[in-house]
């Protein structure tokens, strides 16, 4: 701005400032009498909501910053701290929420695509809400896990279409088929695909540790493995996305699966891009990619454009590490799930992943996020029923994504048709995440979506590691629990064993592609 | 079927799937052999694919699809045409292909080079990358398809047009460069304006370019007995990305 005199200076502010300054999400609400102005909220706020006002001489704070991570709340060492929605209202229209105008005006100032972290919060049928467990009385006895061995291994492979026994009648048969390469899991939950760059190097040393400890397996998503992390490979599913970032012969030969990745379900259709922000030493050295350079990951796979695309890079990636560990394929799910999931299935992938449109990214097209895709719940059975219909569904083990909250989606999924899941938002939760949304900032306050060292360092990995682990090791209670109440002593018992659903309050249709009956039949 | 020498294995492909004659190569590795002649090569797919050290192949036929995927180190030289996907992410090495080569070579390749001595077909060097001091290479003695060089990341497309079978068509398809942040495509002559991806021009090169160029021809003429001069013939023009960040300012946060 030209020299102008201050009061003018502050007349031409108000004059070209833009129309939504003030309409903000959120009001911090600072209690006097407990504020002793230590500034912890003003070290800990990455997006410098709360400031030291020299003048005043006080800890002060600006509304119009703060994006609801709750960072300052959790750590004010007095409770002084409140975090509200503003409740400043426009007027009430069931057609116009506040969120098309906050969207609009921002679009009017910028001209940009309105980009968006984390899962989509539209309010979309959450199928898991509307299917309900079954449990065993009088006829069949209910089993308590505390007492009785209860079986959550998993195999994720393809399996034999028949198993060979040789028999002599003396010894013991002994199996005579060639078994082809499995992801032994002790548990059926896995950590979902997240990029180191994505999150920090900190929460990928957790993941990989959790991991090992819970005999489980965590996925390193499409930015590569840093090399320090090689040695928890056994339970480590490395992905190969378009960008084909850090992908080469070590990395292919790293872990116990590798995984293509086609789609994701928050952003079907399109690619990703990880700002060079967030591109530091470390993750440059990972994705071999410079410092600073964005990191571009294209819509498609140039090398693949067809099924029989497809089939060429499974069988080059079972090539290039010598038919030792499966190949999965991950796709959203979208309008046609199940005869893609039949083609993938028919060109050679021995676990398919289906990432529903409630899984969580670190940024993408908000349009993309909240309108393309269908629920997991639809998708899941769909593409169980299918492999079934085809006779095909022992050579693909299916992994359920996007949307999984607690122990009892899991137990769902599996009833549904899923051999295992990924959680990928939960495992966020579970190191502080607040779903603010704010992913691709590279400013995550919790120290979760950040590579910045000053915010990065708020996640220690051993705290990680061990909240990991406690999560998954409560969910593999809570499921056994529900596996003994339904008298079944295995997880395999219950793989699409949809009769132990039955849904409530949904249509003819819906119960049809969910292939259960409504409670009370 | 094969035959060891004291140091080059020979093996012919006849009537063999690509899986059992990718295994005998493997099994030979595993026995130290380091130079192989593959002859009678038709169609065999993933050829070299996934190997790392310093192998020497000469294929005699025509390589399947995904010939040296996710490579890292080998030498190979075709007596022929190849299929598409040569080189396919491929992290160091260097082939040679005395024939034309398929679509998608050198997709996502960080490291090496490819000669194509005659004509490629769509999307090739797609999302090369160049990270510390490798810096990819891909030499087209013929003309491209449509999409030469999107999404490029780093390293150098070098594109003749002198060798071609296709004497109507202009010297690249569509869309070259289309998404490009970072790399170098330098082009024999030059590259109607139209065929360029949105935001990019073509310009003339610097003499620090040349020299580039220089001791890539130099290396290729060599590779594949051609006449540096006559390549030098003619003047060079270069495509550059005009931002190493094309879609930084797309964006505003909901």
């Amino acid at each position: 701005m030209p020299q102008f005199p201050n009061i003018l200076c502050e007349v031409l502010t108000v004059l070209f400032q833009p129309i939504n300054k003030n309409y903000h999400e959120f009001i911090i609400e600072r209690d006097k009498d407990r504020c002793i102005n230590c500034q912890v909220c003003v070290r800990q706020c990455s997006y410098e909501a709360h400031y030291w006002d020299d003048n005043r001489q006080k800890v002060m704070h600006d509304n119009s910053k703060c994006i609801g991570c709750h960072r300052c709340e959790a750590l004010c060492p007095t409770a002084a701290l409140t975090i509200r929605r503003t409740p400043s209202e426009f007027r009430p229209n069931a057609n116009w929420r506040p969120v098309f105008l906050q969207n609009i005006y921002k679009q009017a100032d910028t001209g940009g695509v309105l980009l968006a972290g984390m899962g989509s919060p539209v309010d979309i049928p959450v199928y898991w809400d509307r299917l309900l467990l079954d449990a065993s009385q009088v006829t069949n006895p209910s089993i308590d896990p505390l007492r009785e061995p209860m079986e959550l291994r998993t195999y994720l492979g393809t399996k034999p279409d028949r198993l060979k026994l040789l028999e002599n009648g003396q010894e013991p048969p002994s199996l005579q088929t060639e078994i082809a390469p499995q992801i032994k899991l002790d548990t059926p939950i896995m950590f979902a695909a997240m990029s180191f760059g994505a999150i920090n190097f900190n929460l990928h040393r957790a993941m990989a540790r959790a991991a090992t400890e819970l005999k489980t397996a965590y996925n390193t998503g499409e930015g590569g493995l840093h090399r320090s992390l090689f040695k928890y490979g056994k339970h480590t599913i490395v992905q190969v996305a378009s960008g084909r970032f850090g992908v080469h012969r070590d990395y292919l030969n790293a872990g116990c699966g590798i995984e293509i990745k086609i789609g994701q379900g928050a952003k079907p259709g399109i690619g990703g891009h990880l700002p060079g922000e967030k591109i530091n030493d470390k993750v440059s050295e990972t994705r071999m990619i410079p410092i600073g350079s964005d990191a571009i990951s294209p819509a498609p796979h140039h090398d693949i454009y067809s099924i029989e695309d497809l089939l060429q890079l499974i069988f080059a990636l079972k090539e290039a590490s010598e038919y030792r560990v499966p190949v999965s394929v991950k796709i959203a799910a979208v309008h046609n799930v199940a005869a893609i999931a039949s083609g993938v299935v028919r060109a050679g992938a021995d676990i398919i992943t289906v990432d529903g449109m409630r899984g969580g990214t670190g940024a993408a097209p908000a349009m993309i996020r909240d309108n393309v895709g269908i629920p997991i719940e639809l998708a899941l059975a769909a593409v169980d029923q299918r492999l079934r219909d085809e006779g095909i569904r022992h050579k693909a083990s299916v992994v359920a994504a996007g949307g999984i909250r607690c122990a009892a989606d899991v137990v769902k999924a599996i009833a549904l048709g899923a051999d295992a899941v990924y959680i990928g938002t939960a495992t966020l939760l579970a190191v502080g995440c607040t779903l603010c949304g704010r992913c691709y900032t590279g400013k995550c306050p919790w120290g979760i979506a950040t590579n910045d060292p000053r915010l990065s360092k708020r996640q220690n990995p051993d705290v990680a590691s061990r909240k990991l682990v406690n999560l998954v090791n409560a969910w593999s209670h809570e499921i056994q629990e529900m596996l003994g109440g339904m008298g079944l002593n295995s997880i395999e018992s219950l793989r699409g064993n949809r009769d132990k659903l039955r849904g409530i309050g949904l249509s003819d249709t819906e119960l049809d592609i969910l292939g259960v009956k409504h409670a009370g039949r | 079927m094969s035959t060891t020498t004291t140091s080059t294995a020979v093996l012919d492909a006849t009537g063999q799937y690509y899986k059992e004659f990718n295994e005998q190569i493997r099994e030979l590795v595993r026995q130290g052999v380091t130079e192989f002649r593959l002859d009678n090569v038709n169609g065999q797919r993933y050829i070299a694919t996934g190997l790392e050290g310093d192998f020497i192949f000469e294929i005699n036929g025509l390589p399947g699809q995904d010939l040296a995927a996710f490579t890292r180190g080998a030498r190979i030289r075709v007596n022929g045409n190849v299929q598409d996907g040569v080189g396919n992410t491929m992290d160091d090495g260097k082939i040679v292909v005395d024939g034309m080569g398929g679509d998608v070579v050198g997709y996502a390749m960080r490291g090496g080079a490819i000669y194509i001595r005659t004509d490629v077909g769509y999307r090739v060097g797609i999302h090369m990358k160049s990270y510390l001091d490798r810096r990819p290479t891909i030499v087209i003695g013929g003309k491209a398809g449509d999409f030469l060089g999107e999404y490029m990341a780093g390293g150098i497309i070098l594109l003749l047009g002198m060798f071609s079978d296709k004497s109507d068509a202009p010297i690249t398809g569509r869309g070259l460069g289309t998404g490009m942040h970072g790399g170098v495509i330098y082009v024999r002559g030059n590259v109607p304006e139209h065929q360029l991806g949105p935001g990019l021009r073509s310009r003339p090169v610097t003499p620090e370019d040349m020299q580039v160029i220089e001791g890539i021809v130099r290396d290729y003429a060599t590779e594949l007995n051609l006449d540096a001069e006559e390549i030098f013939s003619e003047s060079f023009t270069k495509i550059r990305p005009f931002s190493h960040r094309p879609y930084g300012n797309m964006y505003v946060p909901t």
